[in-house]
C-alpha cells in the first residue's frame, strides 16, 4: 500500500540488486572446479574459431604422448559428433556435447556430460568448446586454464577484433605454423603485437599438428600446470 | 547469440526477486554491460523485447548502461590508452582490467501492494 497517504494504490519501489547475471553459471562452474581439483585432474577449456585446429592439436598431443598421457575430452559441437570421434580414434576417450543452436558450452552442460565420461582417473580433461571466438569466452566451465587456438591463416588482427576471447586466454596456441612459408603476407610479430594489446600477459606457443613443431613446448606447459591449480582469468 | 541466455538469466533473477518481495509488477530494470563482457547491447535489447513478453517483465523498460573498458597499472594506477600495449611502460607490470567486464543486474523498480 502507498505509505504516503494510505490510499491503497500500489507503490513503486526501487530495489538495488547489483548481481552478476552469470552468477548461476558461476556457481555451477565452481562446483565443477571443485570436482576437478578434488580428483587432481587438470581441466583445460580449449577455445577458438571453427577450423582453427583445436581437434588437430589434441590429436597431435595424444600422438606425442604415445597413449601415456591419460587424457580425456569433452567436445562441444553444434550438430555432429565428428570431433569426439576423431579424438577417440587418436586414443583420447571422448564424449560429444551436441549443443544444437547454442553457440557455447556452459557449466551446466559440462557438468551433465561429466556424468557420462570416465574422467576421474585421468590426468587432464580437455573441454573443446564450440568453434566460436565470442560466446564461449563468457562462460566459466570450472576449468583451470583457458587456451585459445589461433591459426596463422585467420588474419593478423584477429586478437584486436575479438578482445573478449583473448583477454581471458592463459595461453594462445598459434596453430598451422607449417603454412607460414606459403603465407608471405602473414607476419607473426604483428600477431604477437595484437595479442600484447588484448592480453595483459601474452603467452604464445607456435605449433603445427602436421609437423609436430611446438608440441613438446605445449606438453611442457601443461606439465608444469599439473598439480598446481591455476585459477582461470576472470 | 548468448544474449538470449543472458536475458533468460535476467528474467529468472527478476522473477525470484518478485517472489521474494511479493511484488505485483515490474516497471523497470537497469543492467550494466561492460565493453569487454562479450555482450552486444543491441542484441540484448532485442532479445529482451522478444523474451520478456510472456514474463513478469512484460512492458517493463530495460535500461542498459554501457561501461567502457579501463585497464590500469596495479602499482602506479596509470590508465592505459585505448589500443595500447597492456603493460605499464613505467612499472613493467601487466595491466589489470578495473571495469568493463560486467554483466550485472543493477536495479529494479517493482510495484508492491
Amino acid at each position: 500500500m502507498c505509505e504516503t497517504c494510505g490510499c491503497g494504490d500500489p507503490e513503486v519501489v526501487p530495489v538495488e540488486i547489483q548481481e552478476s547475471l552469470l552468477s548461476e553459471n558461476d556457481r555451477q562452474a565452481q562446483h565443477n572446479r571443485e570436482h576437478f581439483e578434488g580428483h587432481g585432474v587438470l581441466a583445460i577449456n580449449l577455445m577458438g574459431s571453427p577450423g582453427s585446429g583445436k581437434t588437430a592439436v589434441l590429436e597431435a598431443t595424444a600422438k606425442a604422448q604415445d597413449g601415456k598421457g591419460r587424457l580425456c575430452a569433452l567436445s562441444g559441437d553444434l550438430a555432429t559428433d565428428n570431433d569426439a570421434a576423431r579424438l577417440e580414434a587418436s586414443g583420447i576417450p571422448s564424449l560429444s556435447i551436441t549443443t544444437g543452436s547454442a553457440c557455447h558450452l556452459d557449466a551446466r552442460l559440462v557438468h551433465r556430460a561429466l556424468h557420462d565420461l570416465d574422467w576421474h582417473d585421468r590426468e587432464m580433461v580437455f573441454i573443446e568448446n564450440v568453434g566460436n571466438l565470442v560466446c564461449p569466452a563468457i562462460y566459466d566451465l570450472g576449468q583451470a586454464v583457458n587456451v585459445v587456438a589461433l591459426a596463422v591463416t585467420e588474419g593478423e588482427d584477429k586478437p584486436l577484433k575479438y578482445p573478449v576471447m583473448f583477454r581471458k586466454a592463459d595461453l594462445v596456441l598459434l596453430t598451422k605454423v607449417d603454412l607460414l612459408p606459403h603465407l608471405p603476407q602473414v607476419n607473426v610479430e604483428v600477431i604477437e603485437d595484437a595479442l600484447a594489446r588484448t592480453m595483459p600477459e601474452p603467452n604464445v606457443i607456435q605449433v603445427s599438428a602436421v609437423t609436430g613443431e611446438g608440441i613438446d613446448q605445449w606438453l611442457a606447459w601443461l606439465e608444469q600446470l599439473k598439480g598446481a591449480a591455476v585459477p582461470a582469468a576472470t | 547469440m548468448h544474449e538470449y541466455s543472458i536475458v533468460q538469466a535476467l528474467l529468472e533473477r527478476v522473477q525470484a526477486e518478485v517472489d521474494a518481495r511479493n511484488a505485483t509488477a515490474v516497471h523497470g530494470l537497469r543492467v550494466k554491460i561492460g565493453e569487454l563482457s562479450g555482450v552486444e547491447i543491441d542484441l540484448l535489447q532485442s532479445a529482451y523485447e522478444l523474451f520478456s513478453e510472456r514474463s513478469i517483465c512484460d512492458g517493463a523498460k530495460l535500461e542498459i548502461v554501457p561501461v567502457a573498458a579501463r585497464w590500469t597499472c596495479p602499482n602506479c594506477e596509470r590508465t592505459m590508452r585505448r589500443g595500447e600495449i597492456l603493460r605499464c611502460p613505467d612499472c613493467s607490470l601487466p595491466a589489470q582490467l578495473i571495469e568493463g567486464s560486467e554483466i550485472v543486474l543493477d536495479r529494479l523498480e517493482m510495484e508492491v501492494a
